[in-house]
């Protein structure tokens, strides 16, 4: 493969994780507004925060009546894994200190995946940019109309708009619980929903989810991974990178 | 929360979201690449939403229920087995619990 061909196999991907993660946009926005947040306030969520995991956790906080803490300490939890991905992303962008702010805003799940399956460094950037960009005009876009959906629908739960947020967070664990190698992760699902569930009665909206999140630490303070245990992915890029792209797969890692 | 409150709270966390993922291009590789921490992560991610199914399926305020969400997460479930997109689980679930709904349950 040239690298001519490497690039454009790079866009290829970026436009197809762009179009498939930009759709469920559409169920963010209008779970944003059934949330009982503004179109505005669902739009806004989208353009600063833009990382899908931490949008859906955001509103879930604030649907079931959680607080600013809670629903700040929430999503900025379930942000920590970006962190992780700009070490993966800079070998192979090396930008300077102005776009720094831009490739930093833009590093997600989707662009670090394709930006990083890439055969050499020049594919890579091609991927992580139009991946990038792709998918941030893509998912506000998708999010706007959504959020007007929504808005028009009304009562949320006649739509079972409630029950659409349980599935897309399940839709968002799903690659990270199944498949090979995923027991210890499993276990935290299992555990993290005991937690949850069992402290509901007792502590305020929100707080449950914190407490769940405890169970990992723990978990992953106490055990070691096994030799022949692959530890589980930060990343669940399998079906995203598939050579036909992600149509048809299963749903994959948040923006 | 009040409007203020709320915008307070979607700027103050998408300030944080931000400065997780700055950090990530800032800070030295190794401080961030061993494994420990990018296990733990990992780990923290899958708690984080598999707690937000819970709550979100299965309680209302302080008060664990079951309703029409829950027979509208075994649908989500069966439709991500057989590996259909999110985008269709997401829409599944919601036509369940809006059909069970209109013929009566709670």
């Amino acid at each position: 493969m040239t690298s001519d061909d490497a690039r454009r196999a790079a866009v290829r991907q970026a436009v197809s994780v762009s179009v498939a993660t930009g759709l469920y946009g559409v169920s963010f926005g209008a779970l944003g507004v059934a949330a009982g947040l503004t179109i505005p306030q669902t739009v806004a969520l989208s353009l600063l925060m833009f990382s899908g995991g931490s949008q859906f956790a955001f509103v879930g906080v604030v649907a079931g009546g959680g607080a600013a803490g809670a629903a700040i300490a929430t999503a900025g939890l379930l942000g920590v894994r970006n962190a992780l991905y700009g070490p993966l992303v800079t070998p192979i962008l090396r930008v300077g200190a102005r776009l720094r702010p831009v490739a930093a805003q833009l590093t997600i799940d989707e662009s670090t995946a394709v930006g990083t399956a890439q055969r050499d460094r020049d594919a890579g950037r091609v991927g992580f940019w139009w991946t990038g960009v792709g998918v941030y005009v893509l998912w506000n876009a998708f999010s706007f109309a959504g959020a007007l959906v929504g808005d028009a629908l009304g009562d949320p739960r006649r739509y079972g708009l409630d029950a659409a947020a349980a599935a897309a967070f399940l839709g968002l664990v799903w690659p990270r619980v199944t498949g090979p190698g995923k027991g210890l992760a499993q276990l935290v699902a299992l555990g993290a929903v005991l937690v949850a569930l069992a402290s509901t009665p007792f502590v305020p909206a929100g707080v449950p989810v914190l407490l769940a999140a405890l169970v990992a630490i723990v978990a992953g303070l106490v055990t070691r991974p096994p030799a022949t245990e692959p530890p589980p992915p930060l990343l669940a890029p399998d079906h995203l990178l598939a050579p036909d792209g992600p149509s048809g797969g299963a749903p994959e890692a948040t923006p | 929360m009040s409007p203020g409150l709320t915008w307070f709270a979607i700027l103050a966390a998408s300030a944080v979201v931000f400065a997780l993922k700055l950090v990530g291009h800032l800070l030295p590789e190794h401080w961030l690449a061993q494994p420990r921490v990018a296990r733990i992560a990992a780990l923290v991610t899958v708690a984080l939403l598999s707690a937000l199914v819970a709550v979100q399926a299965a309680t209302a305020g302080r008060s664990l229920v079951a309703d029409a969400r829950l027979p509208a997460l075994v649908v989500a479930a069966v439709a991500l087995a057989l590996r259909a997109p999110f985008i269709v689980v997401v829409v599944l679930a919601a036509v369940t619990a809006a059909v069970l709904r209109a013929l009566g349950m709670p």
